[in-house]
Parts: C-alpha cells; sequence; structure tokens
C-alpha cells in the first residue's frame, strides 16, 4: 500500500502515499492546514473542525480524511477562512481566554490561530462560563473555563492503562473535561509536564511551571503557527 | 482643513494603554501636528468641548459611570477604537465575571486580606458613587465600536500605525508581530 | 452493593463494550448508579472512575441520585408544549409538591423534563418509571399523585388500555396507536409472516441484493441512502464478522411511526431483518431501541421467541443449512444523537454517543470495526413487501426518484393527528386535507432537523427530491408564535441533544440562540437577522453529522420562508442595537448596598 500517489491541492500537484491523511500528506509537502485536535500519531478527533477543508467541492476534515489518487483539495480559499476564523471565534467566546493573565500565552495554539487570522475582536458574545477549576491533585491545575474541548488530553494522558481526563455531561454548559483526581495524583512531574505540553490552550498546567519563556521568546511571539510546516 | 479631533478615555482599565500610547516617543511631536486633543487624560480636558472624529477607549465597563462615559463618547465621536483587551472582552477586571457581585463586594470590603482599615465594615454606598455592574462589559456590546485594537497593551507601534492610518485614510498594515493579545 | 453490582459485570462477561447493559441493569436495581458503583465497574472493568461517567453522564435517563420511587419525565418538546404540557406541569408540581428538575423530600416523586417520547400525536405526554402515560389531564395528574401517595404500582394506574396491540397482555399501554389511519399500499399490506423469508432463501445472497438495489428503496431514517447498495458495500468488506442494526431510536420530534411499527407489525420487522442478514450473512443482529420504549421491551422479546420456535430465528433458518442468524434487543438511554448511525455504534460499544468520522462508513468497520450495516426500522419492514411482491411493483409506487410509501407521523394542530403510509410525492395539501388540518400557518416537515414551510409550498410534495422527511410532520396553526413557540423549543432541543463534540454544534447553537432572543426582545436590528443567517450557515459547513449540519434548520429556514415574523421583530433602522440593561445590571449591587437601581 506503499504506492506514490497523486492530489490536488490548491491547484497544485503534490505526491503522497496511500494512508496518510490530508492533513498529513499537506504538511509533508509543505502546505499548512491548521488544526487544534489533531495529535499526530494518536486516534482522530476530528472535533474543532478547524481542519475543514474542500474535497471533490464537499466539507471534509482534513485531519479524519484519507487522501486517495487524483483527489481535489481545496485549502486556501475565502469561504474556509471564514469558517475557521468563525469557529477559532467560537472558542474564544466559549470559554475564559484571558490571555494577558494566561501561563500559556505566546505558546498557546488557540490564540496563535487568533492571530494567523488576523481576529482583533470575535463576531459573538462573551459567554463567560464558569465551569469551575481543579488543583487536587499534586501537580496539576485544571482549569475548565480555558477548555476548548479538543479532547487531546481525553485521548492521550494516561496512568496505568487508564484515562486520566474524561469527557463529562454534554450540551450547552454541561459538557465539561473532568480529571480524575486519584488517578492524576500518581502522575509523575514528567508525566503532568507532558499533559501541560499536549493541551493546545492553559487548560492543563503543571503547577509551578508559568511565564517560563519571557515575551518575545515565545513560540508564537514571532512566527505565526504553520509557519514551521510552510518554510520546510 | 482643521486638524482631526482625538479624545482618549479609560474605563475599566489600568491605564496601561495610555501608557504605551505615550510609548510612541518622539512621534508624538509629529502627532500633535496632525491632530487637536479634545477630552482626554493626556491634556486633562474633563469635557467635550466639541464634536470629535476619533474616540480612543481603553478598558471596559465595570460599573455605571463607565456606561455614561462610553455613551457620550458615542455622542461626541465620529469613531470609536477599542483600544486594548479590557475594552475588547473585559480583560483583567472580567475575571470577576461568573462570580456574584456580592461575593466580590464581601471580598473586596469586608472580609478580604486588603480590607485594612474598614474597621466598621462599611460598604460604600454614596450615591454619588458608581454602582458597579452584574458582570464586566465589553465596550461594543453597550455602544458600536467601529475599530478595535487588541493587546494588553497594544503596542505603541499599533496604536500609532491605526491613528496614523485613520487620520490619512491610509490602508493599515498590521504586520505579525504588532497584533498580540498579551 | 459490591457482591450485586459485581454480578451484573459479570452477566455481560467483563466486557467494557456492554457497559450500558451493566448501568441500565445497575439503575434498574438501584434507581440510580451511585458513586460506589461506579467505583467498582471502574474496578472490574479496569477502567478510571471519569472514564466510566464519561459514558454515564452522556445518557439522559441515567443518574447518579435517587430521582424518586415514582419517577416522572414529562415531555417537552414542541408539540407537547402546544398541547398544553405547561399547565400538566404546574399541576404535577403543585400536587407532588416540588419542582421540575427535583425529587420531593421523602424520596417519593421525582419530576424532569425530557425531550419527545415518540407520542405527539397525544400530549401532554409522560414516563412514569418507564411507562408511558398519554393525553394527560388535570384530573389525571392529581388521581396519578394520589396513587404515589398510596404506594399504588405504576402499571395499576394507567387505566383504560390503547387501542390495536396496546391491549395485549404482554404491553397493557394506554398507548393509542391512532392505527395506520390510511390502510397503506406497502408496509400495511397484509400478508402472513414467515413468507417473505421463504423466498428469500430460495435465491442467492446477491439475487436479493440484486433485487432491493433494483426496487429502488431508499433509507426511511431521513439521509435516503439506497438500501440496496448499503448491502453491497458492506457485503463486499472483509471482517471477521457482519452484523444487521436496526436503528429504533427514532428520537426526532415529532416522529412516532416507529413506535407503531414495533406494536402492531413486529414479525414484519424481524424478518425483514432476517432478510437483511441472510443477504449480508450476518449472524447477529442487534436491535437498538430507545429507552423511551421500554414498555415494549418484553412484547418485542415474546414475538421474537415464538419466531424463534417457528425456525424464523436461531439456528438454520427456514431449515437452511448455515442460515443463522439472532436478534439481541440493545436498550438506549435517552439521546438523540444516537439515532445517527454511527453514534449508535458508539453507544451499542458501551461509549458516548458521539458520531464518528467517516470514511470510514459502517458498511466499511463498524460495530466492534466490522462491517455493519445499520437500517431503520421503516425500510427493513418494507424489504419484506419487496421480497414478496418484486422489485417491480415496488417501483412503481411513488416517484421515480422516490419509490415506494413513507409513513408519516402526523401531529400538531389537526384534528386526526397519527400515523399515515402515503405514497411518495404525495403533496403537502392533500395530507393536510386528509388530517383535517384547516387554519394552517406553516408545516414543520421532518421534526427540527427539517424545514418550516409557509403556505405557498403546500403544493410541493414528500419525496427525497422534494421535501424529505424521516417521518414528521407537524402542523402549526395560525395562531402559533412561530418564532417564540416552535424556533426557540427547537434550539433549545439542539443545545441539549448536542453530542457536544464538534466545536461548532456545541457552542454556536447557544450563541445562535442568544441572538434569536436578542431578537424577540426586541433588541434586534436587520443586521442581527443577516448575522443570524450568516451563523448558522456556519452549522451546515462546519459540523460532522446530520444533527449538528441541521441543528440551525429551525432558524434557517424560517429566515427563507417566514421572513416577514422576524422583521416585525425590528424596531429600529439603525444598525447597531445594544441589549444592555442599567436597570437589571446594577440591581444585585444596589440591593447589597441598600440603594434603589435608579442609575440611568
Amino acid at each position: 500500500m506503499n504506492d506514490k500517489i497523486k492530489i490536488v491541492i490548491d491547484g497544485k500537484e503534490y505526491w503522497t502515499e496511500h494512508g496518510k491523511t490530508i492533513l498529513d500528506a499537506a504538511k509533508d509537502n509543505g502546505v499548512f492546514i491548521p488544526s487544534l485536535c489533531h495529535v499526530e500519531g494518536v486516534k482522530t478527533a476530528g472535533s474543532c473542525r478547524i481542519c475543514n477543508v474542500k474535497v471533490n467541492g464537499r466539507n471534509m476534515t482534513a485531519c479524519s480524511t484519507p487522501v486517495a489518487e487524483g483527489m481535489t483539495i481545496v485549502n486556501n480559499h475565502p469561504e474556509l477562512e471564514e469558517l475557521r476564523k468563525a469557529i477559532v471565534e467560537v472558542m474564544f467566546v466559549a470559554g475564559n481566554h484571558f490571555c494577558p493573565a494566561c501561563e500559556k500565552s505566546g505558546n498557546c495554539e488557540l490564540q496563535a490561530l487568533g492571530y494567523r487570522f488576523l481576529m482583533l475582536v470575535p463576531r459573538f458574545p462573551y459567554e463567560f462560563p464558569d465551569k469551575g477549576v481543579n488543583a487536587e491533585s499534586k501537580y496539576i491545575y485544571h482549569d475548565r473555563n480555558r477548555c476548548i474541548l479538543c479532547k487531546r488530553c481525553v485521548r492521550t494522558v494516561m496512568k496505568d492503562d487508564k484515562h486520566v481526563f474524561a469527557l463529562n455531561s454534554r450540551g450547552g454548559e454541561h459538557i465539561h473535561i473532568k480529571i480524575d483526581t486519584e488517578l492524576a495524583s500518581h502522575l509523575t512531574e514528567e508525566e503532568a509536564q507532558a499533559a501541560m505540553d499536549i493541551c493546545p490552550v492553559g487548560a492543563i498546567l503543571k503547577k509551578e511551571r508559568g511565564y517560563y519563556n519571557p515575551i518575545g521568546e515565545r513560540k508564537f511571539d514571532k512566527q505565526p503557527i504553520g509557519s514551521e510546516i510552510e518554510n520546510k | 482643513m482643521s486638524k482631526p479631533v482625538l479624545a482618549t478615555t479609560s474605563l475599566a482599565g489600568c491605564f496601561g494603554c495610555h501608557m504605551s500610547f505615550l510609548d510612541i516617543d518622539e512621534r508624538i511631536l509629529e502627532l500633535i501636528e496632525l491632530v487637536e486633543f479634545n477630552k482626554s487624560p493626556i491634556d486633562d480636558i474633563k469635557t467635550f468641548t466639541k464634536q470629535c472624529d476619533i474616540g480612543l477607549i481603553e478598558g471596559g465597563c465595570c460599573n455605571s459611570e463607565n456606561i455614561h462615559v462610553l455613551k457620550d463618547f458615542r455622542k461626541n465621536c465620529k469613531i470609536l477604537v477599542s483600544v486594548g483587551e479590557c475594552a475588547i472582552m473585559g480583560g483583567l477586571p472580567a475575571l470577576r465575571n461568573g462570580i456574584p457581585v456580592e461575593e466580590c463586594l464581601r471580598e473586596a470590603y469586608l472580609d478580604g486580606p486588603t480590607v485594612g482599615l474598614n474597621t466598621e465594615k462599611i460598604l460604600p454606598n454614596d450615591d454619588e458613587l458608581p454602582m458597579l455592574l452584574d458582570k464586566v462589559y465589553p465596550c461594543h456590546e453597550i455602544v458600536k465600536i467601529d475599530y478595535y485594537l487588541p493587546g494588553c497593551p497594544p503596542t505603541a507601534d499599533l496604536i500609532w500605525n491605526a491613528l496614523i492610518a485613520l487620520i490619512t485614510g491610509d490602508e493599515l498594515k498590521l504586520p505579525y508581530e504588532v497584533v498580540k493579545f498579551d | 452493593m459490591k457482591d450485586k453490582v459485581q454480578d451484573i459485570i459479570k452477566k455481560y462477561h467483563d466486557d467494557k463494550t456492554r457497559l450500558m447493559d451493566i448501568l441500565i441493569d445497575i439503575q434498574a436495581e438501584y434507581n440510580c448508579i451511585p458513586g460506589e458503583a461506579i467505583e467498582i465497574i471502574a474496578g472490574q472493568l479496569n477502567m478510571s472512575k471519569v472514564d466510566v461517567e464519561q459514558t454515564l453522564s452522556f445518557y439522559h435517563f441515567f443518574t447518579t441520585e435517587p430521582n424518586g420511587k415514582y419517577t416522572v419525565y414529562l415531555n417537552d418538546s414542541m408539540v407537547a408544549e402546544m398541547m398544553g404540557r405547561d399547565e400538566i406541569a404546574r399541576a404535577f408540581e403543585e400536587e407532588a409538591g416540588t419542582t421540575f428538575g427535583s425529587v420531593t423530600e421523602d424520596g417519593l416523586i421525582g419530576l424532569f423534563n425530557t425531550s419527545d417520547i415518540g407520542m405527539n400525536d397525544q400530549e401532554p405526554a409522560a414516563l412514569i418509571n418507564g411507562v408511558p402515560f398519554t393525553s394527560l389531564t388535570i384530573s389525571k395528574v392529581k388521581e396519578l399523585i394520589a396513587g404515589f401517595k398510596a404506594g399504588k404500582e405504576v402499571k395499576d394506574m394507567i387505566g383504560q388500555t390503547g387501542d390495536g396491540n396496546n391491549s395485549d397482555p404482554r404491553i397493557m399501554s394506554m398507548v393509542n396507536n391512532n392505527c395506520l389511519k390510511r390502510i397503506g399500499s406497502i408496509m400495511c399490506l397484509e400478508y402472513e409472516t414467515g413468507w417473505a423469508l421463504r423466498r428469500t432463501v430460495h435465491i442467492t445472497r446477491e439475487a436479493v441484493i440484486e433485487m432491493v438495489k433494483r426496487s429502488n428503496l431508499r433509507g426511511r431514517g431521513g439521509a435516503g441512502f439506497p438500501a440496496g447498495l448499503k448491502w453491497e458495500f458492506c457485503r463486499k468488506s472483509e471482517g471477521d464478522a457482519t452484523y444487521l442494526v436496526c436503528n429504533a431510536d427514532e428520537g426526532e420530534p415529532g416522529t412516532f411511526k416507529e413506535r407503531v411499527v414495533l406494536t402492531e407489525m413486529p414479525e414484519q420487522l424481524f424478518e425483514g431483518m432476517a432478510i437483511a442478514a441472510y443477504a449480508i450473512n450476518a449472524k447477529e443482529g442487534i436491535l437498538y431501541l430507545r429507552a423511551e420504549y421500554i414498555y415494549l421491551r418484553d412484547y418485542l422479546e415474546d414475538v421474537m421467541e415464538t419466531m424463534r420456535k417457528d425456525n424464523l430465528l436461531g439456528k438454520h433458518i427456514l431449515g437452511v443449512e448455515g442460515f443463522d442468524f439472532d436478534i439481541r434487543i440493545q436498550m438506549g438511554a435517552g439521546a438523540y444523537v444516537c439515532g445517527e448511525e454511527s453514534a449508535l455504534i458508539e453507544s451499542m460499544e458501551g461509549k458516548r454517543g458521539e458520531p464518528r468520522n467517516r470514511p470510514p462508513f459502517p458498511v466499511q468497520a463498524g460495530y466492534m470495526n466490522q462491517p455493519t450495516v445499520v437500517n431503520n426500522v421503516e425500510t427493513l419492514s418494507t424489504v419484506v413487501k419487496i421480497m414478496l411482491n418484486g422489485p417491480d411493483w415496488f417501483k412503481a409506487i411513488g416517484t421515480p426518484e422516490s419509490a415506494g410509501t413513507k409513513l408519516l407521523s402526523v401531529a400538531g394542530d389537526c384534528k386526526k393527528p397519527g400515523v399515515y403510509e402515503f405514497e411518495f410525492g404525495t403533496k403537502v395539501n392533500e395530507v393536510l386535507d386528509l388530517v383535517e388540518a384547516t387554519s394552517v400557518q406553516a408545516v414543520q416537515i421532518g421534526g427540527p432537523s427539517g424545514v418550516c414551510i409557509n403556505p405557498e409550498m403546500f403544493d410541493r410534495n414528500i419525496s427525497f427530491e422534494d421535501l424529505s422527511t424521516g417521518g414528521a410532520f407537524i402542523v402549526i396553526g395560525k395562531d402559533r408564535d412561530l418564532l417564540q413557540d416552535v424556533v426557540t423549543n427547537y434550539i433549545d432541543f439542539f443545545i441539549e441533544e448536542s453530542c457536544s463534540s464538534c466545536a461548532p454544534c456545541r457552542s454556536l447553537t447557544v450563541i445562535l440562540r442568544g441572538k434569536l432572543q436578542k431578537l424577540l426582545n426586541g433588541h434586534g436590528t436587520m443586521n442581527d437577522i443577516d448575522e443570524l443567517y450568516r451563523w448558522g450557515q456556519f452549522m451546515k459547513q462546519a459540523n460532522r453529522c446530520g444533527l449538528g449540519q441541521t441543528a440551525a434548520n429551525p432558524i434557517l429556514t424560517t429566515i427563507e420562508n417566514f421572513r416577514p415574523l422576524y422583521e416585525a421583530l425590528v424596531k429600529t433602522d439603525e444598525d447597531y442595537m445594544s441589549e444592555f440593561d442599567m436597570s437589571k445590571a446594577v440591581e444585585e449591587s444596589c440591593k447589597y448596598v441598600d440603594r434603589v437601581p435608579n442609575v440611568h
């Protein structure tokens, strides 16, 4: 199944392989498709919907759709740009994203997409939810109000083969991610740091680890998200 | 041709955006050639004396006075600009959103560690004082806002570029490093 | 408690994928799923507690606190509200001495709201300990509460049993099926159970698929995917086993036709399942039955038992070597989104009912990652008649693109609500005449996810190519407030029922609701209407599943077809209007410092 196949992204032809997703195939070829829930090598969630592309005219998520020979993909398009920006804005208003007071600021992927899409103000009204915080476990501080429910932690943070984070409830103001404090208290410092690093925003923090890089030296201070792929 | 008239104010903010404004350094001399200041802490004019062209708003609305001032700015300025995170989304003062007002007042004036000499445990209740709103509101939820300059504070370059663009009508250029939310 | 819970888990072989059944059984035992039980499950199945709660908290009918010896779930769907649900709710509250969303102090009576329970032809209706009570009146409510206080059995309080099989000793329900008002030409055609299957086993599996393909039968759930093609895809997929799933999770408010099929013609459905199983070579069939229809479970089990005895299910069906097929019932636990086939599969595997990413499609990797066909109750039942009368006979009915007939659940402002079988191509006007609906403002075709049409569109027809519906047909009278009563109810429904996986579906619905309310409050501008429409379009483009993509339809289709109603709400020529209300905003702080909130 390792035969090379040809796909077209925004009118340009690229070579890739069977079994890859559109997102990965694009990445290999220096094309950045924005995404928040995707983690390389981890089961696809397809839930942030930001990697929406048009495949043969239909909206599909690039992270979940495998490439096929001759596939025609539209990534760079005003309608998609508008849609992606709107989703980022939805996430900003649905949570409490006080960037100036957030430990993850400058390294936050949601914020970075806000920069990339030049979001000056979300078009939607702010909700200011109150979903609570959990600081009961030794190393982890979990702020649900910053969570964008990408499920990265749900899919990746394990202890003794068990999920440390899981979704809870559903709908409107009820949906949130719950941390298993008992299990979380067994996490090592390194594991807690890994959990913080997998979170694209500042919802999972390792205690005593904030504002680590000075302003100007943070991940997205100078270079837009995705430029590492595009400038390869 | 008369110079465009500029007004500025700080609502529920920390004056940091005004400080950043002053960070345009020597360009302020150039600015004075370009605009005339009206109501603003910069020249200390307290009330509008004429119709203005541009109003810069720092801070969101946390009390009834903020609302009055903001509405006054809307009435007196052709163009209103929300400057900084507080004006745009409430900013740090909005960290109290979601916490009941009673709890906030209690913590600030009665029970909190900074209560200090308020031994009689009095809540500010003079009729002359503005009233706290149920939450901190972004400015655009109160009046129509025409432009937004994010940042905490927005960089001096961003404020400068935006003002020049507004005054000259030139296209506003926003290099990547300039637009930040912190 | 430990032994009992462990016994339940053992009954399902310590199998994580049977978590739904485990939770259902525990809830049946303790009237809730206590924290202690969650711990035992987590320990036994080697999961974290939050992982167990992840599934548990997804489903409306699971609860971790006792919810009353008598638990009333009163339907709050739109039609229920049209038929006086609020009055009944107040009566329940007054008589029980508690409010909705809570349990009386003595733990006797719990009052809760629930989304549609499939009784829209006889609202107001409620489920009490799983038993449906329909056409509720205030005096009936008083009688019920008195009965609870006297410790009566719920079943003994139903009074008169309903029509058709509702009076069957195995059901004994007060539900009325308003039996198939118009005797239709396919579904309702009389036949003898087993005949179609006898014909089927005489031809090859491929020939069966070919017949269904030739008949142009399309899925009756709403999407209209060709059934024969689905079977063929599944047949061609590689796997260790093949599964046939019947989707009996009709949760679309306003739909109740499957209730009638399950009550009146379950043999036909099971026979249809056996035919499909033969075609795709499935040994195991699963009927995913929505929790609201649990009152039919024993009856359905008994019907299957009879069919096993008649050799229509089980081993060597009709004596054919190698044709083994049996069905188990998988109960749901209250989640609209599980009507989506991949969400339904997730649920059957003991997980949250979140729709999957596609591809892979269920026919490639469905239940347990194996090729799986999921068909609707009506689709599978229809197959029986195709096998009996041939594809050409079937194709001749309906329209060229929509062969056959459709069961419609008609409810709302009409004299004769109920289930009707119509040929595809029937005009809306013809339906309205037959159900005696006069003075009609709008018809909601296909429930909340469908379209709301205005009278100028009533000469359009019911078909996949024109007005497509999974079955709901709701008549909205002229004196209804379409935006306030209908659209807001529907959006609230979607907010509640979103699986919350996709960001736009989870959050944008709430934003749309706020914008709509702004307009309803008289604070809207023309700009707000345009934004409402534009933002609604994002839902269509961005979301993964049918629920999310259609969740803005109540707004979108009413803006399209009833725009003057929206424009009448706009009181200003300005393009901006704030919703801010100073006196309300300072109310709390004034109260606390004892000042009159007269700040302006």
